[in-house]
């Protein structure tokens, strides 16, 4: 696709004027929900990144505090914070604590969504299922995971147990009601029309009611397993012997800001990774899905 | 033979306190091959009816024979063709298609056998591979009438089939239906709330009256089959269109009426 035509203009066919009209700034950039150009949309994604790092490093350089060295700094400049990243993995077995809050996360995670997929589906579907199990998971929803870390403690000591509870508690009730409201929102014509085919209720759930949440719930899974990182790294910064929120947790002691910004940036980067798998298996998984604009 | 029956059917919905009678004691008749529509203003009921009629909602009272035999649940001798097509998205038309059949357990090649031939004379050759998202309002409507009459089924019931669409793609369907009809002869229910629709199309009409609903008047429509669009341009549709213009329109003032009397 080139350069979007707006609807609005009309290509007029005598060859004495066809001269293009040159579309002044404030039409082509500050028409309400007009597209803009390719190139501009590129460039200013780069100009973004661009912009906060100038900021970052500027107030680098304001507070910069020559008594102390340059990884200690209060604000690190990017390239510190570079060179952290690089020592941490080098030299400070870094890339085991990414390992650890991985393993958490997938299992916490993968613990939550098998319970939470099925049953949502189930709450969803049977208005018998959903009268009873609506009304507490709603009112647990508005309890933070992070506040049961305490009791988690008391409960489960500190081991592995305790973090994926609190991952667990953090994605599942959320879930839980997303996986219900797309379960409710199929419409109910498409099941009508399976029974007039002659489909069982058995055929038509797992034929057309199923298959007409995939790719809605691959998108809610999508949507929970980044609330899953803070969960997590709220529950490691708590206690943790080892991940991410345990690193940033030693490295404030030291007041190592630059260490701190290296592994806050990894799980930025983890996440929008976890997010590119989830994207591509949905492109590959529903290419039948209509492409919503946004 | 292929014949539906609809016997005194009743349909009363509780809204709170209130009780509303939907349909009220309603009996018609279409015996087999014959195309019969339904028109009525917004709100009648006709919907409710063709749900009745499929098996879809279980009536207050009356019952819905098929041949002589009591019709409870809903099944693949009524086949029924809804306004927002439902085809399943994540199917290719030609899968939408065979949908009933693969229920059926029928071979593959007969089921492509008669996927194609379906998907030929709905005029949606090169689409067969597609998944719905590629295809426009009035072929969606035709990949959905594709998949009911796949089923053969005995009966065929079409709630409002081409409500959703433009007039000029309507007027293309309509055409292209009542040439079906004339090719497979099947016995049809037809809600529309469209006057030219229920005539181009229909053998019988039955306006119905609002809320309750109930049957108003029966008209037979005895233009010349096959139907051809030149038709609707003739004295006798016009004579035709006025009669049911001015019974629903005599419907439609008492509806806001006792709509009015409510307030």
């Amino acid at each position: 696709m080139g350069e979007r035509v707006p609807a609005t203009r009309t290509v007029t066919a005598s060859p004495a004027t066809t001269r293009r009209r040159r579309r002044s700034f404030v039409s082509t950039y500050l028409t309400p929900k007009r597209g803009i150009p390719r190139r501009t949309i590129a460039i200013l994604g780069v100009l973004g990144f661009v912009v906060i790092l100038t900021v970052w490093t500027i107030v680098a350089i304001l507070t910069y505090n020559k008594d102390v060295p340059a990884e200690v700094q209060l604000v690190p400049r990017p390239d510190v914070v570079v060179v952290a990243w690089v020592d941490m993995v080098l030299h400070l077995g870094f890339l085991a604590d990414v390992g650890w809050s991985t393993f958490r996360i997938v299992a916490g995670f993968a613990l939550a969504a098998l319970i939470a997929v099925p049953l949502g589906l189930l709450m969803g579907s049977f208005e018998i299922v959903r009268a009873f199990f609506q009304p507490p998971i709603n009112a647990i929803r508005y309890m933070p995971a992070s506040a049961f870390i305490p009791l988690l403690i008391l409960l489960q000591g500190l081991g592995e147990t305790e973090k994926l509870t609190v991952i667990w508690i953090g994605v599942f009730f959320q879930l839980v009601l997303m996986v219900m409201d797309i379960a409710h929102r199929v419409p109910t014509e498409m099941l009508n029309v399976a029974y007039t085919l002659g489909a069982s209720r058995w055929t038509v759930f797992r034929k057309v009611f199923l298959p007409a949440t995939f790719p809605e719930v691959v998108d809610s899974l999508r949507i929970t397993m980044g609330w899953a990182w803070t969960y997590l790294i709220v529950a490691e910064l708590v206690a943790a012997q080892a991940g991410i929120g345990n690193f940033i947790l030693i490295a404030e002691r030291y007041f190592r800001a630059d260490r701190i910004i290296a592994a806050i940036i990894t799980i930025g980067i983890l996440g929008l990774i976890t997010d590119f798998l989830f994207a591509t298996y949905h492109r590959w998984a529903f290419p039948y899905v209509e492409k919503v604009q946004g | 033979m292929s014949e539906i029956r609809l016997v005194d059917v009743a349909m009363r919905f509780t809204t709170g306190k209130r009780q509303v009678q939907a349909l009220e004691r309603i009996s018609l008749t279409v015996p087999d091959g014959q195309f019969a529509c339904i028109v009525g203003p917004s709100g009648c009921g006709k919907s409710t009816l063709l749900m009745v009629a499929a098996g879809l909602t279980e009536p207050s009272e009356g019952e819905v024979l098929v041949d002589g035999r009591a019709a409870t649940d809903p099944g693949a001798d009524r086949g029924m063709v809804f306004q927002s097509y439902s085809l399943y998205p994540w199917l290719s038309v030609r899968r939408n298609i065979e949908f009933g059949l693969e229920i059926k357990r029928l071979p593959r090649t007969q089921r492509q056998q008669r996927s194609s031939e379906l998907i030929h004379l709905m005029k949606l050759d090169g689409f067969a591979e597609a998944y719905p998202k590629a295809l426009s309002g009035g072929m969606k409507q035709r990949a959905a009438i594709a998949r009911a009459l796949a089923n053969d089924p005995q009966v065929l019931l079409m709630d409002e089939p081409f409500g959703a669409l433009d007039a000029q793609t309507r007027q293309i369907m309509q055409e292209l239906l009542t040439d079906l009809w004339q090719r497979y002869r099947k016995t049809v229910l037809f809600v529309t709330h469209d006057i030219e629709e229920a005539i181009f199309l229909g053998d019988v009409i039955y306006v119905m009256t609002n809320r309750p609903g109930r049957i108003r008047t029966t008209l037979r429509v005895d233009l010349p089959r096959p139907r051809t669009f030149e038709m609707v341009s003739s004295p006798q549709f016009a004579e035709l269109r006025n009669q049911v213009i001015g019974i629903i329109h005599e419907e439609s003032l008492k509806a806001v009426e006792s709509e009015l009397a409510r307030a």
